[in-house]
């Protein structure tokens, strides 16, 4: 992460220098720390009201209800997870969510999980195999009805805005598919070096 | 029609959870659903102000990157490539733009709809691609922000590699069901 930071920032930088666009660089920089502080505290809302949701989910005893159905799957990704570990029930949650479509509300759960990972976690400054795992499968955005890019499509006056639904199923489930397998085989090669080494 | 269906069911989800999760800890197992959700929401601020330095950096490092015009440089570069694969360069930008930024991406996604249409080849794959990669950057940030870790190991990797394979997924997919 310290390399690829480094690497965007000089990116950006030299291509200015060539382009003759540090006005706009200068400019981007204060804008988007405003942005990204916006968005934070953006997310405070949704995050406190589905936290409390899912609080009520789990003493009530449907998180782990859920969790359980799961634990097939789970077993397979998160091996290192208990299996009654209330990282599983958040993990749940977060999947059903976006599953759904519901980006307001996986977020909240998906943070849960992190937290309850890290209670797992030897190492509290390092990532765990199952939050590297947890992390990754995200950018296979797993969702069964892409709902803004429908919306997209319909504003762009398509015949048929929903036409791309089952190849954007089939293409997220190839792209799952190779994050487990990534990460378990970076999972694999990783463990034969001392544990806390600088990635 | 789909997507009124889809749009009226999207907008149900949410209310029926707020309504049905707590109706079901209070009648089935009789929770104090009022201090329930209290106690679940106290923690709503603090992950919120512990994620913001994170945020800040990496999206300061995109925004100065978008703003530089390095994405152009880097577009000429994969042409090529993408090309000899057979992969409509049109959709080059805003899949390379899709784990920076959704918002960037889905404003070049709009521009290839309104250039070639949404029921063209390429505007076709262009919809399956967003549907099948995601922000990366934005959810490593939130994620490991949230638990304040820094040392993130091989999950960048993983995950850029998950997001190339739904675009090669997507085209895979996209050759076979959509083109003539």
């Amino acid at each position: 992460m310290n390399i690829v930071w480094l690497l965007l920032i000089a990116a950006a930088v030299i291509t200015a220098v060539f382009k003759g666009t540090m006005p706009e660089v200068s400019n981007a920089a204060f804008k988007s720390a405003a942005t990204a502080v916006e968005l934070a505290i953006g997310l405070v809302g949704g995050m406190t009201l589905f936290l409390g949701l899912m609080r009520v989910a789990q003493d009530s005893g449907l998180v782990q209800l859920l969790a359980k159905a799961l634990r097939p799957l789970f077993r397979l990704l998160f091996p290192e997870v208990p299996k009654d570990h209330p990282a599983l029930g958040a993990i749940a949650m977060n999947f059903g969510a976006n599953i759904l479509g519901l980006g307001d509300a996986a977020t909240p759960m998906g943070l849960k999980a992190m937290q309850e990972l890290q209670t797992l976690n030897p190492d509290k400054e390092s990532a765990s195999n199952a939050m590297c795992m947890f992390v990754a499968l995200h950018s296979s955005s797993v969702q069964l009805i892409p709902v803004m890019i429908i919306s997209l499509r319909a504003a762009a006056g398509s015949r048929n805005p929903s036409e791309i639904i089952v190849a954007t199923i089939v293409a997220t489930l190839f792209s799952m598919a190779v994050a487990v397998v990534v990460s378990r085989s970076f999972a694999r090669w990783q463990g034969r070096k001392p544990q806390g080494a600088p990635a | 029609m789909t997507k009124d269906l889809v749009n009226a069911a999207s907008s149900w989800i949410v209310p029926l959870l707020i309504l049905g999760i707590p109706t079901y800890a209070y009648a089935a197992k009789r929770i104090r659903v009022y201090e329930s959700f209290i106690e679940g929401a106290k923690e709503g601020f603090q992950i919120g102000v512990r994620i913001m330095p994170y945020l800040v950096a990496i999206l300061v490092a995109i925004g100065m990157l978008r703003a530089s015009g390095a994405m152009d440089w880097l577009v000429t570069i994969l042409q090529p490539v993408v090309a000899w694969f057979g992969f409509p360069v049109e959709a080059l930008p805003s899949s390379l733009m899709r784990p920076l930024s959704g918002s960037a991406a889905f404003a070049l996604s709009s521009d290839i709809f309104k250039l070639y249409g949404p029921d063209s080849f390429v505007g076709r794959l262009v919809s399956v691609i967003q549907g099948s990669t995601e922000t990366t950057f934005y959810v490593m940030a939130v994620y490991f922000g949230s638990i304040a870790v820094r040392r993130t190991r091989y999950t960048l990797a993983a995950s850029l590699i998950t997001d190339v394979s739904g675009i090669v997924g997507a085209y895979v997919i996209c050759r076979l069901l959509f083109q003539q």
